[in-house]
């Protein structure tokens, strides 16, 4: 494993804590600047999964919590992409966690309060590790979109969140996927945090009918970037500590 | 160097739990085990420690919605990564508060200095609702020498006590971790 620093994150295209329209936001965005320091040992390395962690159905949200010989009900969905870091570097054995609602947009979460109907063959979480060239791909249900409590009348574009794990702490990032041609994702005000379009554009995951498979499923390309090692601009950011 | 900029954090939102520690949120029968259960096995050399502690909101109400992950050294400074780790120590942990009050459990061992003046310390990370980039930050330990000379306690100035556990009258130790006023976490920019 590489010890070079990561260069460092670029908060203005990040969504900053505190945005008005979400809500959630006002009493939990800390209100002090983010104290800047060097990276250590703790920043630089990070716990280490190896595909045996990972199970014959882990990516295969449509059957994973399905009774045998039955599958999720929905548009079934092959979500692939890569992982890279900011250097373009395919990212490999990193661990990808999916979560999302069902088709109908209802979470199976005993605190979610949408009237939609829980599908009982869809769990909604899903998990895997990206090969060699930082590839994955997925299968699932496109999830619905729902109403959710913040202004009078908000919908969330339909969405799949992601976690990952690059090879260290520092790298860690839960993001959200939409997809192409949603009008909700325009409206959402969690979309709205990210400051830039050029950043949310790069949260919309393009139809892929190269990848679909006939009479299955449809497939969207995700790609996702994490933090990259840069030396040089880790070196000018320690000058000016 | 720099061609491609780092994909936009969204918030973890109120489900992380389905995703991250299915089995906890009642989603059973699609992972054996949730991830980051055990961060240091019974035959783990070093103290063993608990931490008790809650993640509080602007208004003083605790989060019950939050995720927290651990990263932490063996007794030796040595991270599980690393050559020469103990391999019965993990050193990553996911923990989530109580459902009703909040309060999150961590259990472990005490790290060693990973060098550097660092003194023993856990990272985490912090996720929830609400949170836009997920948060990290440092747990040290009341009374350990290298605190005076930690190069982050040092930064974080006359706000580094908020990032001291103190040990309760049980001798476990207690870490809350405030998003905002008076009592705000020093939060890092690594």
């Amino acid at each position: 494993m590489s010890n070079t620093p990561f260069a460092p994150r670029d908060r203005g295209w990040h969504p900053p804590a505190f945005h008005e329209p979400y809500r959630s936001t006002h009493l939990r965005a800390p209100q002090q600047k983010l104290l800047k320091m060097p990276q250590s040992a703790s920043e630089l390395s990070g716990p280490v999964f190896g595909h045996d962690l990972i199970g014959e159905l882990d990516a295969d949200l449509i059957h994973n919590f399905a009774a045998s010989g039955e599958a999720a009900i929905g548009q079934r969905t092959i979500v692939h992409g890569r992982v890279l870091d900011e250097n373009g570097r395919g990212v490999p054995n990193c661990l990808v966690e999916v979560w999302q609602a069902n088709a109908g947009g209802r979470y199976r979460h005993k605190k979610e309060g949408y009237i939609a109907a829980l599908d009982p063959n869809f769990g909604g979480c899903g998990r895997f590790i990206t090969k060699e060239d930082g590839s994955y791909s997925f299968r699932t249900v496109k999830p619905g979109a729902y109403p959710w409590p913040n202004g009078p009348n908000d919908w969330r574009p339909a969405h799949i969140h992601f976690s990952l794990f690059g090879h260290a702490f520092a790298q860690r990032l839960i993001t959200q996927m939409y997809f192409e041609g949603d009008p909700l994702i325009d409206l959402c005000p969690i979309v709205g945090s990210i400051p830039s379009r050029e950043a949310v554009d790069r949260l919309i995951a393009p139809l892929d009918m190269e990848a679909t498979v006939p009479m299955d499923a449809r497939a969207y390309r995700f790609d996702i970037v994490l933090r990259g090692r840069d030396a040089a601009l880790f070196e000018h950011e320690q000058e000016g500590m | 160097m720099g061609q491609l900029k780092e994909s936009p954090s969204q918030t973890a939102g109120p489900y992380v739990h389905i995703g991250c520690v299915p089995n906890f949120a009642e989603v059973t029968g699609v992972y054996p085990a949730d991830l980051g259960q055990v961060i240091a096995r019974d035959e783990a050399a070093g103290q063993r420690i608990t931490i008790k502690g809650r993640v509080i909101d602007g208004a003083g109400a605790p989060l019950l919605d939050a995720m927290i992950e651990v990263w932490h050294a063996d007794a030796n400074g040595v991270y599980a990564s690393q050559e020469g780790a103990d391999p019965h120590v993990a050193g990553f942990g996911r923990v989530a508060g109580d459902q009703d009050t909040g309060v999150f459990e961590i259990t472990t061992i005490k790290p060693g200095s990973i060098g550097d003046e660092h003194a023993p310390h856990l990272s985490l990370w912090i996720v929830a609702r609400g949170i836009n980039t997920g948060l990290h930050t440092r747990m040290y330990f009341a009374g350990d020498p290298l605190n005076a000379v930690d190069p982050v306690l040092l930064a974080a100035g006359d706000r580094a006590n908020t990032l001291i556990a103190h040990p309760d009258d049980g001798g476990d130790f207690v870490f809350d971790i405030h998003l905002q006023g008076p009592a705000e976490t020093v939060f890092l920019d690594m």
